[in-house]
C-alpha cells in the first residue's frame, strides 16, 4: 500500500530550484530513507510532506503530494489535521522549555484534551513507545532541557507520537548525537515501523543501510536519481552516481 | 618610541582605573544618600502625610502616588510593548511599516523627558480634558516606558530558538497558540527585564510629569485626583529652598529602596523561573 505519493513535485526558493520533478511512491509501514549530499533538498522534500514548508514564504511548489490518495495542497485541506497525521522530528532536538510531562502533553492539550486522566495515559503511552518511560518516569515534572541529547531526541519522538500520527518524518535525527544514543534511536525507529510509516533523511549511509526498507537518492537541485529497495540500491546501484555516492567517492 | 609592552601596561592601568572610578562613584553616591536617608526613615515617615509645610510628618501620599502613576504607566505600556514586539518579530514581513515602527520607538526613546511632559500636558491634560491627575501622569509615563519595554521584548522574542516554533507548529498548533504557550513563556525572562527597566524609568521620572500630575499632599484615590510622586516631591522640597535636607534624603532613600526592591524581586523570581523551565 502506498501511503504517500509525489507527482512531478518541484519546489523553488525564489528563483532557485531545489526539487525537480520528483515522482515517488512511499510504502505504508515501511522505513524510507532519503540520502544525498548537503543542500540537495532533502529537508525541503520532507518539509513539503507536512506542509511545514508553508512557513517559508518564498517557497513555491508545483506538482502534487498525495497522502492516502488526497492531494495535501488542495484548497480544502486542513493543515492542522494534516500535521496531526504526519508528525515530524527535527535535526536538532527541540524539546520546549517545559517539564518532560508538559512536552508530551503539549500536542494533545493544543488539540483540546484537558482531562488529566487522558493526558496521563497519552503521556505514559507515548513515552513508553519512545523507549523513554523507564528513564524519566520518576522525574516527569523536571525540565526537559535537563536531559541528555539522546533523551531529548526521544522525548521529541514521544511528543510526535502523542498526536497518534500515521506518518513520522525524521530529518537527520541522530546528526547531533553520540553513537550510543544513535543506536537507541535506530532501534526505536525500526520498532516504530510496525505501526507507522517512517521517512528518514540521513547523512549516514550505514544508517540508511541498517534500518531502511527503501532508499531514495537525491542529487543537486533535488533530482531523484535512484529509488528502490535498500538492499538493491546498496548492492546493485543502477546509476553510476548512486554508486559513487554510497561508496563515498563524493558527497 | 614607547614599547608595545609599556603602552599595554598604561592601557591596563587606565582601564582598571576607569572601572574603579565608575564603581566608586556609584557606591559613594548611593551610600551617601542611604546613610543620610536611613536615619530619617521610621514608621511615621512611611505612614503619615506631610505636616507643617513639609518639615515634619511623612510621605505616604507620595509613595502611593509614585506606585499609582508607575502602575498605570505599566498597565498601558506592557501590553502595547509586548504586542508590537510580537507583531514585529512574528507577523510583519520587512516593510516600510515595520521600519517606521522601529524608527518611531528609537526616536521615542531619545526625546527629552521635558518634551514628553509638554506633550502630556497639551494632549492628556488639556486636549483630552483629563486634567492634572494620576491618569495623565500614568499615560505620560507610559510613553517613557514603552520604547524600553518594546525593544527588550522584541529582542527576547527574536532570540527564542526557531526550533521551538517549528516544534509547536509541526504538532498542529496555530501560530497564536505557539506564541502564547511557547514563545512568550520562553521569552518572559527577557521581557520581565525590560519591564523592570521601564518601571525604573517611569518611577524615576520627574520632568515628564511635573506639569501633568497636579501636585499637592493629598492622598490620591481616584485616577483623576492630583498626586505628587516622590520625584516631584523631592523637586519641590529642593526648589522651595530646601525646607529640610533630611526629609529630602529620606524621600530619595525611599525612592531608591523601591526601585532596588522591585529589581531584586523580579530578578530573583526570574532566576527561579529560568531554573524551572531550563534545568540547571
Ligand atoms: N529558507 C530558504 N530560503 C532560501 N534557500 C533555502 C532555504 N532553505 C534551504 N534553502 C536552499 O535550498 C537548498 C536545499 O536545502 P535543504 O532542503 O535544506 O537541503 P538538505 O536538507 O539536503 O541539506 C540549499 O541550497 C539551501 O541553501
Ligand atoms: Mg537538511
Amino acid at each position: 500500500m502506498n501511503k504517500i505519493e509525489t507527482r512531478n513535485l518541484s519546489i523553488w526558493y525564489g528563483d532557485g530550484r531545489v526539487l525537480t520533478d520528483v515522482n515517488m511512491k512511499i510504502k505504508e509501514k515501511c522505513i524510507t530513507a532519503i540520502i544525498g549530499p548537503s543542500g540537495c533538498g532533502k529537508t525541503t522534500f520532507i518539509k513539503a510532506i507536512n506542509r511545514m514548508i508553508d512557513l517559508t514564504h518564498i517557497a513555491r511548489i508545483e506538482g502534487e503530494i498525495l497522502c492516502d490518495g488526497e492531494n495535501i495542497y488542495d484548497d480544502g485541506i486542513d493543515v492542522v489535521e494534516l500535521r496531526k497525521k504526519i508528525g515530524m522530528v527535527f535535526q536538532k532536538p527541540n524539546p520546549f522549555p517545559m517539564s518532560i510531562y508538559e512536552n508530551v502533553a503539549y500536542g494533545p492539550r493544543v488539540h483540546g484534551i484537558k482531562d488529566r486522566r487522558s493526558l496521563n495515559e497519552i503521556v505514559e503511552k507515548s513515552l513508553r513507545e519512545a523507549f523513554l518511560w523507564d528513564e524519566v518516569k520518576d522525574r516527569l515534572n523536571e525540565p526537559a532541557l535537563g536531559s541528555s541529547g539522546g533523551q531529548q531526541q526521544r522525548l521529541c519522538i514521544a511528543r510526535a507520537l502523542s498526536m497518534k500520527p500515521e506518518v513520522i518524518l525524521f530529518d537527520e535525527p541522530c546528526s547531533a548525537l553520540d553513537p550510543i544514543s544513535t543506536s537507541k534511536i535506530e532501534d526505536l525507529i525500526v520498532e516504530l515501523k510496525k505501526n507507522y510509516t517512517v521517512i528518514i533523511v540521513t547523512h549516514n549511509m550505514q544508517q540508511a543501510a541498517r534500518i531502511s526498507d527503501y532508499t531514495a537518492f537525491f542529487l543537486t537541485r533535488g533530482e531523484l536519481i535512484e529509488y528502490g529497495s535498500t538492499s538493491r540500491i546498496f548492492e546493485r546501484p543502477l546509476d553510476k552516481r548512486t554508486e559513487d555516492y554510497i561508496t563515498g567517492r563524493f558527497g | 618610541m614607547i614599547s608595545v609592552n609599556f603602552s599595554q601596561k598604561i592601557a591596563n592601568i587606565m582601564l582598571w582605573a576607569s572601572a574603579l572610578i565608575t564603581i566608586a562613584i556609584l557606591f559613594i553616591m548611593v551610600g551617601h544618600i542611604l546613610l543620610n536617608g536611613v536615619e530619617v526613615i521610621d514608621l511615621q515617615f512611611l505612614l503619615e502625610s506631610p505636616k507643617n509645610a513639609g518639615r515634619e510628618g511623612g510621605i505616604l501620599p507620595m509613595i502611593v502616588s509614585s506606585l499609582y502613576t508607575t502602575g498605570l504607566a505599566l498597565i498601558v505600556a506592557i501590553p502595547l510593548g509586548i504586542g508590537s514586539a510580537i507583531y514585529l518579530t512574528e507577523y510583519a514581513v520587512k516593510s516600510p511599516l515595520t521600519k517606521a515602527i522601529r524608527y518611531a520607538t528609537e526616536t521615542l526613546s531619545g526625546i527629552p523627558s521635558i518634551v514628553v511632559g509638554l506633550f502630556g500636558y497639551t494632549f492628556f491634560v488639556i486636549y483630552l480634558g483629563l486634567g492634572f491627575c494620576v491618569l495623565s501622569a500614568g499615560l505620560t509615563l507610559s510613553i517613557m516606558a514603552l520604547p524600553i519595554i518594546m525593544r527588550t521584548a522584541e529582542e527576547s522574542v527574536r532570540t527564542v530558538p526557531i526550533g521551538y516554533r517549528e516544534g509547536s507548529l509541526a504538532l498542529g498548533a496555530s501560530k497564536w497558540q505557539t506564541i502564547r504557550k511557547v514563545l512568550l513563556p520562553s521569552a518572559s525572562p527577557g521581557i520581565v527585564t525590560g519591564i523592570v527597566l521601564g518601571m525604573g524609568r517611569a518611577i524615576g521620572e520627574t520632568a515628564a510629569i511635573m506639569f501633568v500630575v497636579g501636585g499637592g499632599w493629598r492622598m490620591p484615590i481616584s485616577p483623576l485626583s492630583p498626586a505628587q510622586p516622590l520625584t516631584v516631591h523631592l523637586y519641590e522640597l529642593f526648589s522651595a529652598g530646601i525646607i529640610s535636607t533630611e526629609i529630602g534624603y529620606g524621600t530619595a532613600t525611599v525612592l531608591l529602596a523601591m526601585v532596588l526592591a522591585i529589581t531584586f524581586t523580579a530578578n530573583w523570581t526570574m532566576r527561579r523561573y529560568i531554573k524551572k523551565i531550563m534545568g540547571e
